[in-house]
Order: structure tokens, then sequence, then C-alpha cells
């Protein structure tokens, strides 16, 4: 490790002076004259609705990750420390958004409404995605990197004809949400995706968790410039946000999507946060990272700001936050209990959707797997 | 003669040859400081720099053409694919360039390079990790394919490849990364060639990779029923040593093939087309393939079903053994 990156992981960029932040890390409301406007319009109230879905987010996190540990889940991936770019973008979409995420949007699976019991199902390998992408408008889990902004922007340009962008209409007009990690950054596909959302002026908002680490690739082994100026050369607004701070997130967020909805097209942001744990269950960052990084980007811990912000500005009383602590434990005792009912699925159900119409080699493979299966339950009877 | 794991085998066999030959490099996703997540080329990157084991970006078009490139230039990349369904971004280069590039250029342009790829399932993974794609690649002609099934071949093998002046799809079974056996002080076989690892006079039974463990179980299992298997890992599925594999078969007169790939269209349909063809007049029964059924990998929980397993083999072996 030379000198140079030495110093870099000891003390980690603070996402520089572009980055938009309207709480610092202290919990201090600082003021940004492009985002105060939106910023001032969230009431107390709503505020309280982030810190209760991103506390319940991060205990939904805890619990899957000891169900791993206990061997009930094959895998989880963490998005502990990411909690409010998820809240903060999930919040800013209508219901008529669509998003698209990678697999650690377990934040926006919940703004949107999504049961997180469908994400922990994934990873229990119960299914490979068994939600309705259609009835909360949240797509599937992609694992293959960057493949979802090509499909997100494609979305996008549907929407354009069906007339459902600048009409002026509120309740009509969509924009869609592509969610994407810093790594994903180099795939062809995401660069394919700017171009097509550039030139179609897709209402697409591409949202990329720059959470610094690919698996065990940093940023610079990803990327020359930050994320967010790569938007210049495809023609749309790119922004750095503190991906920390989910009141500049919600702000920033709501600003492009509202803009993406009004006919203005494409936008890209770059949310500066920081990936807390391993990359899933199976990864030790112990090989790679140092722990007086990872130190750093405690101060930086997006629930501890928000709760200093809401005790200290805006007078919210103990209680409040006792009581979100109490509701969380019971959503994630609840997730526990039903992640262990999850009935396994039958062997024969791996043919039941292959297809949209009947097909002939499902049928005979299921036929024979059926016999192949009862030949053994009549010898042991 | 000294034993280790598969995965240890091959972390020696690629340091072997970097030691040996300087054109040899490594490319591809966190297997530098990280040792890759198999931990494959672990220890390599601090031992022979950033140079010769390149932490790229996370881009398999690009890993895969940039190393054409530097094949271009002189050099011998090894690249590793993190996991077998990560190799579809790069499938246009290795099919449209790779593959290609020696006959168009009437054999002025060689492309030693070798993609390594963990392959198969049996792991409890998530989708796109489980997969077996070696069909698609055995289908394209201009590469080679090979699948190493235990620490001695992988060590050898993936040295062996490295050597090869054609490019070479290398499957390493990831189930059997943590399997242990001895390695030989020298190479014992060409690379091309199957190896009959367990000797046997009524069924022929043949597979590569994770299966190969499966069957010589289950050669074990029905030897105590009085039926003799031989079993042949093929180690190349393109070329298949064809002499080998027709020479038991002619010998035991029954074969099964086994794979945990697809049964339509997998190497077990091109294995039992030329076996009838040329061993018809030995053949007892019909050649049976075992292998994946024709879905997507399955979520996990359902990926013994899925799989082929020892009960499977027997079960095939049994229908052989009633004709
Ligand atoms: C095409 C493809 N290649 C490799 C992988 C393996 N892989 C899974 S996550 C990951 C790193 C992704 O990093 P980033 O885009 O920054 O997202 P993060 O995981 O940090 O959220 C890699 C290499 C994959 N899933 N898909
Ligand atoms: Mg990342």
């Amino acid at each position: 490790m030379g000198e140079q990156e030495r110093q870099r992981r000891i003390e980690p960029s603070d996402g520089g002076p572009d980055m938009v932040q309207l709480v610092t890390p202290e919990g201090e409301r600082v003021s940004h004259p492009e985002y105060d406007a939106i910023a001032d319009e969230v009431t107390t109230q709503e505020l309280q609705g982030f810190y209760r879905d991103m506390v319940i987010v991060r205990r939904c996190d805890n619990e899957a990750t000891a169900l791993q540990r206990q061997g009930e889940l094959g895998l989880w991936v963490p998005s502990l420390g990411q909690e409010a770019a998820q809240v903060g973008s999930g919040r800013a979409m209508r219901t008529q958004d669509f998003a698209f995420p990678t697999y650690r949007e377990h934040g926006v699976a919940w703004c949107r409404g999504v049961d997180p019991l469908n994400l922990l199902a994934m990873f229990r390998g119960v299914h490979n995605g068994g939600w309705n992408s259609f009835e909360k408008n949240f797509h599937l889990y992609t694992i293959i990197i960057g493949a979802q902004t090509l499909h997100a922007t494609g979305y996008a340009m549907g929407i354009q004809r069906d007339h459902a962008v600048g009409s002026g209409d509120p309740d009509r007009d969509a924009a869609v949400i592509a969610y994407f990690g810093d790594g994903a950054s180099a795939q062809g596909d995401v660069g394919e995706a700017f171009v097509f959302a550039g030139v179609n002026n897709a209402p697409v908002v591409f949202f990329c968790q720059n959470n610094q680490w690919a698996i065990s690739e940093p940023n610079e082994r990803q990327m020359r410039i930050p994320i967010y100026l790569r938007a210049k050369g495809y023609g749309f607004p790119g922004t750095r946000v503190d991906g920390n701070d989910v009141l500049a997130t919600y702000a920033v967020t709501k600003r492009f999507l509202d803009d993406a909805r009004d006919g203005q097209g494409p936008a890209l942001i770059e949310a500066f946060t920081y990936r807390m744990g391993a990359h899933t269950t199976s990864d030790d960052p112990t090989k790679y990272r140092v722990s007086a990084e990872v130190e750093v980007w405690k101060l930086r811990d997006p629930i501890a700001r928000l709760r200093n912000l809401l005790a200290r500005a805006h007078g919210v009383p103990q209680s409040f936050f006792e009581e979100v602590d109490a509701e969380a434990a019971e959503v994630g005792t609840d997730l526990r209990a039903r992640c262990l009912a999850l009935p396994d699925p039958s062997p024969a159900s791996m043919f039941d959707h292959v297809y949209a119409e009947p097909h002939p080699v499902m049928d005979r493979e299921r036929a024979e797997l059926t016999a192949y299966l009862s030949s053994f339950e009549g010898a042991h009877a | 003669m000294s034993t280790m794991t598969m995965a240890k085998a091959l972390n020696s066999g690629l340091r072997a040859a970097m030691e040996k030959d300087p054109k040899v490099l490594l490319m591809g996703e966190d297997i530098g400081k990280l040792g890759g997540v198999f931990r494959i080329t672990e220890g390599l990157q601090k031992d022979f720099g950033e140079d010769r084991v390149i932490d790229t970006p996370l881009a398999e078009a690009g890993i895969v053409a940039t190393a054409i490139g530097m094949a271009l230039r002189g050099y011998r990349p090894v690249v590793e694919i993190q996991f077998d369904g990560f190799v579809y971004p790069a499938f246009d280069h290795i099919v449209s360039q790779v593959a290609k590039l020696h006959a168009r250029s009437l054999g002025n342009v060689t492309l030693p390079m070798v993609i390594r790829i963990p392959v198969g399932g049996g792991i409890g993974a998530v989708e796109h990790h489980s997969e077996s794609n070696e069909a698609y690649f055995a289908h394209t002609a201009g590469l080679r394919v090979i699948s190493c099934s235990n620490p001695n071949d992988a060590f050898w093998m993936i040295q062996q490849a490295i050597e090869c002046p054609d490019p070479i799809i290398f499957y390493e079974p990831k189930r059997r990364y943590w399997d242990k056996g001895e390695v030989a002080e020298a190479p014992e076989r060409d690379l091309f060639s199957a190896n009959v690892i367990r000797p046997g006079s009524d069924v022929t039974v043949l597979a590569y990779g994770p299966m190969v463990r499966s069957c010589l179980q289950a050669a074990q299992a029905a030897e105590e029923e009085g039926i003799s298997i031989e079993v042949i890992d093929l180690r190349s599925l393109s070329p298949l040593d064809t002499e080998a594999i027709f020479a038991s078969v002619r010998k035991t007169g029954r074969c099964v093939v086994v794979h945990e790939a697809a049964t339509f269209l997998g190497l077990g349909a091109e294995l039992a087309a030329q076996i009838q063809q040329e061993c018809f007049y030995s053949l007892e029964a019909p050649v049976l393939r075992v292998g994946g059924y024709n879905v997507p990998y399955p979520p996990s929980r359902l990926e013994e079903d899925f799989l082929p397993d020892l009960d499977r083999v027997l079960d095939a072996v049994d229908r052989l053994m009633q004709h």
C-alpha cells in the first residue's frame, strides 16, 4: 500500500465542496441555496417518518444478518450505513414512479411498501425474486451488475410513449429511478443506459450509491473522476449528495424526479455514502480495508444525525425515539418468525413458471421428477 | 507428492506459471488484495505486483476484451470470471473475437488466453452463482474447453492451459475447491486427454468437473451390488478424447453421461450421438444422460432436487443393466 493510498484510507474523503448537504454529521441544519426551498417544506412529522423508516430498515437488516449467521438464509447483503440514501430517495418517489433496484435496496423496498419477508425469502433460496414488480412499482432485485439501468431506461421510454410525462397532471406523470453502485458504474450497460436516456430525454433518474467499495475494490479502481461529473459528458445534470443525510438525499432526488416527470429528462445523482458492513455475509472486509476508515464513517451515521436534528432543532421528545425502537424491535421479531415459517417450495415447482404457455419439456420433466421422488417414498414405506 | 485442496492447487499452479513465464498475468475482479472471492489468487499480487495481478474495473466485457489486447502485445493473460453467471457480458468478445482471431488472421494472430470460470452449483448460492454454461463455449469453434475435478489436475491443467497457444475456457467446479488430494511431481497426461479414474467392466460413466466425485461414489455403491462401473473423467470437453471414450464403451457396452448442465443440447447429447455412431454394434443399451433439468437453475432450497447425485446416477445404471 503506497503512502498516498494509506492516507486516503485513514482519512476518507468528506465528499468535497460540490456535495449537497443539509444536515451535518453532528445533526445541524445547514443552508443550501438550491435545496432549502424543498427542504423547508418537509414537516417535522415527515422527518420523523424518515427516522422511523431508517430505524426499522436497520433493524430488519440486522435481523437478516443474524438469520444468515444462524443458517436460516443462504446469504445476506447488508444495507447497514446506507439507510439515508435509500430512504431519502425512496420517499421522494410518487406512487406511480417505478424503481429498479440492485440487490441491496432493502430501504427502498421498505419505502415502496414491499414486505421485507420477500427479500429474506430470496436470500433464503425460496425464490429468485418472487414479489410482483407491478404491485408496488418495485422491480425484482437484479444481481447482474448494471443490467437494471438499461431496463429502467427502457421503462422510462415507455412512459414517454404513454404521454405520462410533462402532461402537468401530478397523478399521471411518472418517472423511473435506477439504482446502481460505484462499481457498477464501470459496466458497459451503465454507459449505454446513460446514452439511451440522454438521446431519448427519458424520465429516468440514475441513483448511484457510492458506498466507496465494490467488494474489495475502492473507487480508484473503477473511475478516474467522481461519478457525478460523468453526467455532463452524456448531456444531463449530475449532482453529488451526502448520502448519509436523509434530508439532502430526499431534496435532491425529489427535485430530479419532479424534473423528469415534468419532461426535463434524465439526471444522475451520486449519493456519497459508505458500506459499513461486509459486502455480503460471505465477505471478509478485513482483508482489504482498514478499520480506521470505518471509524471515520461511523461519525457520519445517518440515523444518529437525524436523531440529533429532531431532538435539538425540532424538539422531538425522547419518548418518540423509544417508541420507534420498540416498533422496530416488533417488526424485526415478527420478520424473524415469518422467515422461519417460510415453507420450502415443492420440487416440481421449478418447472412452473419457466414459460407462460404450457411446454412439453416442462410437462415431461415435471412428471419424471415426481415419479422419481415417489419411487423413494415407496422404498421407505 | 504433496496434499492440498483444489483451491490451493490452482493457486500454486498459477504461481508456478507466473514464475516460469514473465508474460503471464492475471486479470479479474477482486483478485488482488482479496485474492479473489474463492482466494484462488491469494498472495499473488503481493508477490508479483499490481502489474501482473490486476484488479480490473467491474466490467467483464472490458476484462476479456483488454485481455485480447494484452495477448496481441505478447502477454499471456489469465482472466478470472468471478462466477459462472457473470461471464455473459463478455460473451460477445469470447465468441466473436477470442474464438475467431486465429482463423481470421490465417494463423498470424495467436491468443494464448485462459478464461477461468468457477462453475456449477451445490453451494447454496443466490441466482447466477451456480450455472453450468460449458455447452455455449464447447459449441463455439476456436475455443478449447476444459474442466478440472481434483487438485492434481487443477495444478497441472492450469499450467498446461497457460502454455497452450489457443484460447481456453477453464472450468473450476466451485463446490470441489475445498476437496483435498495429492499433487504429483510431474504432469501425467496430455491436457486434452480423458482419464479413466476407475476401471470397470459393466457400465461406462462419463463425467467431468463436480460430478466426477459423485460418480466415483456411485461406482463404489454399485460395486456392492455387483455392478462394475468404469468412471472416466473427461477433463477436456472440447476437443473430446473420443479414443478413450469409444474404447471404454466398446468394452462395457453401456454408457451414461453425467453433468450438472441441462441435458437438452448439452455435452451428453453430443457424446450420445458420437457414441451411437462409433460404437453402435457394441452397445447393449441406449446411451443415457443424467443432468440438470431444463429449467433456469432453481432457488437454492431446490438445488438438491435439481442436481444429479449418486442416486440418480445409480438409477440410470440400473436402467442400463436391465438391457
Ligand atoms: C456482471 C457481474 N459481475 C460480477 C458480479 C459480482 N459482484 C456482485 S456485487 C459486486 C460489487 C458491486 O459493487 P457496487 O456496484 O459498488 O455495489 P455495492 O455492492 O457496493 O452495493 C460484484 C463484483 C455480479 N454480480 N455481476
Ligand atoms: Mg459499492
